[in-house]
């Protein structure tokens, strides 16, 4: 019975899940093996590919001498961190006034705001290359922090007014009785009873900015001005050299300041993530 | 802060009452809030969004402003082989890979919807596909999908199921499935995670009255978990829709729309026919024709998603 039974928990459960797992990180372990071999041993087909015969760092020291993906890392994060902020910034006080100030137009304004959430990238590029041509930031990492806010503003808009609504209207009514002013209200009561959800936001808007492919591809031509993902690609793959070793080096070690964020806050992201679904 | 408190308490005292009068009218108040937010988005989004429209009807290409054709970019599309087989490549990918999302997510978060133990841990893993930037994790389907030194091949060569190295990128119907295999991938973790939470609002006496009755897992699943979260799977779906829809950086990263043509979307083409050809207005026209499907994905998640006041 209890043997019957255990069989049924391991097809239902551990089997399933087990193929899950291998599936979703059988790339990643692709990647990192790959990071560590040398030339030679990536391109024998005589050796079992998923084993690393003579783990080597000659892929990484690549990376970092003959191209300047640390200063790759720098615009990304440049980009990154002021366009998070802006995002923040803005839709902060956005989502408050239309959450809990109900002015005239909150309504409509707070529709605008999430369809254009939903407008893709892909149908904004050529339109918006037209107007940064005509701004003068063609190649300039303004160009980036400028329009990612775009597409940052309406998640987070819509994220943190599913946070104001959840704090009492009577904490706000009983410091209005007491005189507090709405912008002092704003500020000693709203924001610290947020912090989650901005925190939610932030680490949100940080992992889309950092991900974002085609604006940067797009409005940036200038290999110094290059984001992360851009600058691989297209230095690390010339004509028909492909340099694979470098590029998974590239590609793994990009990826680890947003896994290092994720991993600390990763149930504010599920949070966050659930929440802009439910609300 | 602290500046414009300092600031504030310099002003005259009339002044400064005034002022803080006006912020006490919701309207204003309200509309000094909104305007940063709207101010981006109108300079950024919506403007761009008409500019968009407009170029569509117009013969610019780069750095010059072009003249209005009226339709004539939608006729030179409609007669061009190479649109349609676009066309077609879009709605394949993105039909099957949101019914493959859909239906392996929806396993994969009925999976996970009990308690054992690393459920913490299992969650961040099953998330991790889709926090990694996709554009890396293009790169890395690239090289699996190599022709010469993919992982997948030797594996399946060493199981003896096939014979010679299969050609991922190189022959049209492989390249689309690879594509497919990849968009799925990264995809799964979205649906996984968003549906958990709604499958964890379920009471679970109603699956204990189930058994009661002697439900198998299935008619369980059919007749209770699926009913209780078709609202949210279908927010959900619209999203994933909507990006796979219009999807670019996997594409473009790992078979820039090739070959000849066989996996171009409408990103990548109008993406190659506006920055790299230089043909802003066709670019347009093409980006425009996302849009039918788009109001309809935007009125579905609409619909569900509208909050109750």
């Amino acid at each position: 019975m209890v043997g019957e039974r255990a069989i049924s928990k391991a097809l239902k459960f551990y089997v399933p899940l087990g193929l899950y797992l291998l599936f979703l990180l059988f790339p990643f372990y692709w990647m990192v093996n790959t990071v560590f071999k040398s030339d030679k041993e990536m391109y024998n087909l005589e050796l079992n590919p998923f084993y690393i015969h003579s783990p080597t760092l000659e892929n990484i020291v690549h990376l970092f001498t003959r191209t300047i993906f640390l200063k790759w890392m720098a615009n990304t994060f440049f980009v990154a961190i002021l366009s998070t902020l802006m995002a923040l910034g803005a839709s902060l006080l956005a989502a408050y006034a239309i959450q809990r100030l109900r002015f005239r137009t909150s309504q409509p304004t707070g529709v605008a705001i999430f369809l254009s959430y939903l407008i893709p990238q892909t149908i904004l590029f050529i339109p918006l290359a037209h107007v940064i041509f005509q701004l003068k930031l063609w190649d300039s990492l303004w160009a980036l922090v400028l329009t990612y806010p775009t597409f940052l503003v309406p998640f987070c808009t819509w994220l943190l007014m599913g946070y104001f609504k959840s704090i009492p209207k009577e904490m706000e009514e009983c410091a209005m009785i007491d005189g507090a002013s709405r912008v002092r209200i704003f500020r000693s009561i709203i924001l610290p009873l947020c912090l989650p959800g901005i925190l939610s936001a932030g680490i949100f808007c940080f992992t889309l900015s950092w991900n974002e492919y085609i604006y940067a591809l797009a409005f940036i031509s200038d290999t110094s001005s290059k984001t992360v993902p851009i600058g691989l690609v297209t230095e690390l793959v010339r004509g028909d050299v492909y340099h694979w070793g470098p590029l998974m080096a590239g590609a793994l070690c990009a990826s680890v300041p947003v896994a290092l964020v994720y991993s600390f806050f990763v149930e504010h992201y599920v949070a966050g993530m659930t929440g802009a679904l439910k609300e | 802060m602290g500046e414009a408190i300092s600031q504030s308490e310099a002003m005259p005292g009339a002044l400064r009452h005034r002022l803080s009068r006006a912020l006490e009218n919701p309207t204003l108040l309200g509309f000094l809030f909104v305007a940063p937010a709207e101010l981006i988005l109108l300079i950024f989004l919506a403007y761009p969004f008409v500019l968009g429209l407009w170029l569509g009807f117009t013969d610019t290409v780069v750095g010059r402003e072009g003249s209005f054709v009226g339709l004539e970019n939608y006729k030179e599309l409609l007669e061009d082989s190479a649109f349609w087989l676009t066309v077609f490549n879009t709605f394949l990918y993105t039909v099957v890979a949101v019914i493959l999302k859909a239906v392996l997510g929806i396993g994969l978060a009925v999976v996970l919807n009990r308690d054992f133990k690393a459920k913490g841990l299992v969650r961040a893993i099953v998330l991790l596909p889709w926090i990694v930037p996709t554009a890396l994790s293009a790169i890395c389907f690239w090289w699996l999908y190599d022709s010469t030194f993919s992982g997948i091949s030797w594996v399946l060569m060493r199981l003896g199921l096939i014979d010679g190295m299969i050609n991922f990128l190189g022959d049209p119907w492989n390249a689309r499935f690879s594509l497919i295999a990849a968009n799925v991938w990264r995809g799964i973790p979205f649906f996984t995670i968003g549906l958990l939470a709604g499958l964890q609002t379920i009471s679970p006496e109603l699956y204990e009255a189930a058994d009661l009755d002697g439900a198998s897992f299935w008619s369980k699943f059919r007749k209770i978990t699926l009913p209780l979260i078709t609202p949210l799977l279908a927010v959900v779906t619209a999203f994933s829709t909507i990006w796979t829809f219009a999807d670019f950086q996997l594409i473009w990263i790992i078979t820039k729309g090739g070959p000849a043509g066989a996996t171009h979307v409408f990103g990548t083409l109008s993406f190659q026919r506006a920055m790299s050809g230089g043909h802003f207005g066709e670019g347009a026209a093409i980006s425009n024709f996302m849009l039918p499907i788009l109001v309809v994905c935007v009125l579905i998640s609409f619909k569900y998603l509208r909050r109750e006041d």
